[in-house]
């Protein structure tokens, strides 16, 4: 998933605020800067530790911008595969839960009847300066 | 210099430079992306603020606010939005989780069509444009109370478009004349509820709670058409009474069913829009317009202050995290023109149907109620403003010959004291609507006064089981029905108080009133105070 999202991250981030572009792009793909793997790794939880990381994120990018030589002038992007499927409607009826002592065992921690969590937002030591998840 | 006065452009609302701190808004930092309205430099000029009553003073500034709505109400269905796992609001932790609201792999998402119908039946009650295809989305978050990591909502291409929300407000001096205003609906889409997080700072964790985790939620949104918290509270009200009405949602702020995310800016009649802030998770109704009036002048204050406005949510679209639902194909509605032959019944919605059985909504109920008894507006919002009330009044209507605006009256401002005196709902009451009818009848047959039929009600309240008859017997309430005791009495009174009959003739207007309670004591309350006051004047002239 993340891979997505950061390839649609320097997508907007070269094109400006468009849609997906519709041409092929003679250009190559972009250096990726410290800015924008600070913010990816904000994002996604993922931790960019290495120089190495670095460079197989920008292979990884590199690979995927080849789609770019596909000229889709002209055509609806598909979404899903499912599109021409019919979505099914389900009746409004109770036929399950009641299994919290299942559910209950898949944690490391639990407290009584309640899944334990860190407190606030995930942690991530990188994270201290900034409070952007502060709930109510 | 003198201290700037900032003026508010809303119904009889003044604002005045206070000088208070920054106040900190909680809540999620991440932010619904759906409008981008109010940013500086926007061509967009605010609509035509009210005229103030006063001109502004040399050195005054002119402040109208926008305030836009973000509200979530929770569908009530029996079970959730994707899963078949309850909707309730009080059960065991974690013992309404399926393993799909748990988030486990392999599992995935079945719609409700009990909820499209929600959304479907919400859309049409505010005149909105029903979308024939929507679509379903992933927005992309980390929070613990989101196992996921991900809420399934309808950002794009939401189930319904472009409507508009009448509600009412009052205005004037003395706030008694009502006034309809408008805010424009910009969508209605379907999304999942998080679960509850409880804080532990104790020990430094947080419980998890997935019962709410997939609940489905309706998520109107108002764009920003009302200028302070009052507006917005009465549009909420209007909303929360609508959902109510076509059973949608039970709409209860106290239990989380309805919750509210204020977007805020302020700016100078007749400028570009402001800055806007977002206050969120407002869940109480008397909270809710007071901390939206204090962000709007915390935003003057810093403004004037040479300050600026800081937006600290960031758009949310496909930059961050915001990608179509790929479980989920189309959502696609029908009407009756376009409904494919041979289908499942089960398996397609059908709009006009669903308009077809559209219950009454609270605007018609109370057009309806101001022709029929010649109420004035502000009455029939107070008879829908309370639970059960309305159907009381009905009640009484049915079973009484006094005329509707005698009931009105005595409903709202007798009944409904005695009810807010002792914070009792309409259904506890102690007085039925046959007695309060029982009672009517004796005062519009004229067989007791007014001010006996008072006391006669107070003692309705206090006392189950008897009979308003039985009270006015008890109590020798009724009227005196002999005329000529009534001139006797009269008679006597104005001999034995002859001082005060100079009085009268002196032309003091307060000196009748003396020898009206004078009558009114010699005939044990008994008497109309009018009718003694008639007889009176009369044997004075004579």
């Amino acid at each position: 998933m993340w891979t997505r999202a950061v390839w649609l991250g320097l997508r907007a981030s070269a094109g400006g605020r468009r849609g997906f572009p519709s041409k092929a792009d003679p250009q190559g793909s972009r250096r990726v800067t410290a800015e924008l793997i600070e913010h990816l790794e904000r994002l996604a939880l993922v931790d960019f530790g290495s120089q190495e990381a670095v460079a197989r994120l920008e292979k990884a990018i590199a690979f995927a911008d080849r789609l770019r030589a596909v000229d889709t002038d002209g055509v609806e992007p598909m979404e899903s595969v499912l599109e021409d499927r019919c979505l099914y409607l389900r009746s409004d009826n109770v036929v399950e839960g009641n299994c919290a002592e299942e559910l209950l065992q898949n944690s490391h921690r639990v407290v009584e009847e309640y899944f334990v969590a860190p407190p606030g937002n995930i942690s991530w030591p990188k994270l201290d300066e900034k409070e952007p998840f502060s709930h109510c | 210099m003198a201290t700037p006065v900032l003026r508010w452009c809303c119904p009889g609302r003044r604002w005045v430079f206070a000088g208070i701190g920054g106040v900190s808004r909680h809540g999620r930092g991440v932010p619904t992306g759906s409008t981008s309205s109010g940013k500086r430099g926007q061509s967009s000029v605010a609509q035509q603020p009210l005229i103030t009553a006063q001109k502004p003073r040399k050195g005054e500034r002119e402040w109208a606010a926008v305030v836009g709505l973000e509200i979530h109400a929770q569908i009530a269905s029996n079970s959730k939005l994707f899963s078949g796992s309850q909707v309730d609001f009080a059960a065991p932790p974690n013992s309404l989780v399926s393993f799909f609201d748990a988030s486990l792999p392999g599992t995935l998402p079945v719609l409700n069509r009990r909820c499209v119908e929600a959304a479907v039946m919400t859309g049409l009650a505010l005149d909105c444009h029903i979308n024939r295809r929507s679509l379903f989305d992933r927005k992309h978050y980390f929070y613990a109370d989101l196992p996921a990591g991900y809420q399934i909502t309808q950002q794009r291409l939401p189930i319904a478009v472009n409507g508009s929300l009448a509600y009412s407000v009052c205005v004037g001096k003395r706030r008694s004349q009502m006034v309809t205003r408008t805010a424009r609906v910009k969508q209605i889409q379907l999304e999942q509820d998080s679960g509850k997080s409880l804080h532990d700072s104790l020990r430094s964790q947080t419980l998890i709670d997935l019962n709410r985790a997939g609940v489905g939620l309706l998520e109107v949104v108002l764009e920003p058409d009302m200028s302070c918290g009052e507006e917005a509270a009465a549009a909420v009200r209007e909303l929360q009474l609508i959902l109510q009405a076509l059973g949608t949602s039970q709409a209860n702020m106290a239990e989380g069913q309805l919750r509210v995310d204020a977007n805020i800016s302020v700016h100078n009649p007749g400028e570009p829009l402001g800055i806007r802030t977002e206050v969120k998770n407002l869940n109480s109704a008397r909270f809710l317009a007071k901390a939206i009036d204090y962000e709007i002048q915390r935003q003057i204050n810093e403004l004037e202050n040479g300050g600026k406005i800081l937006n600290e949510t960031r758009s949310f679209d496909y930059k961050l995290g915001l990608m179509p639902e790929p479980n989920l194909p189309p959502l696609l509605l029908y009407d009756s023109g376009s409904l494919p032959p041979g289908t499942d019944p089960q398996q397609v919605i059908n709009i006009d149907q669903l308009r077809e059985q559209l219950p009454e909504l609270p605007r018609v109920t109370r057009e309806k109620l101001v022709q029929q008894y010649g109420m004035l507006p502000e009455h029939s919002f107070a008879l829908l403003n309370e639970v059960g009330l309305l159907e009381f009044f009905q009640n009484v209507i049915k079973e009484t010959r006094a005329e509707p605006k005698k009931v009105t009256s005595w409903v709202l401002n007798t009944f409904l004291g005695f009810l807010k005196q002792q914070n009792l709902a309409v259904s506890e009451s102690p007085v039925t609507p046959s007695a309060l009818a029982e009672l009517l009848d004796l005062l519009d047959r004229k067989a007791i006064s007014s001010s006996a039929a008072k006391q006669v009600f107070q003692e309705l309240w206090r006392s189950k089981g008897k009979t308003p008859a039985q009270i006015v017997a008890e109590k020798q309430l009724e009227l005196m029905q002999d005329a000529e005791a009534l001139e006797q009495l009269c008679c006597s009174t104005l001999e034995a108080h002859p001082q005060v009959v100079t009085d009268v003739k002196k032309g003091n207007p307060r000196a009748i009133n003396k020898l009206i309670g004078l009558v009114r004591r010699a005939t044990l309350g008994r008497a109309d105070p009018t009718v003694i006051k008639e007889v009176l004047e009369r044997q004075l002239s004579s």
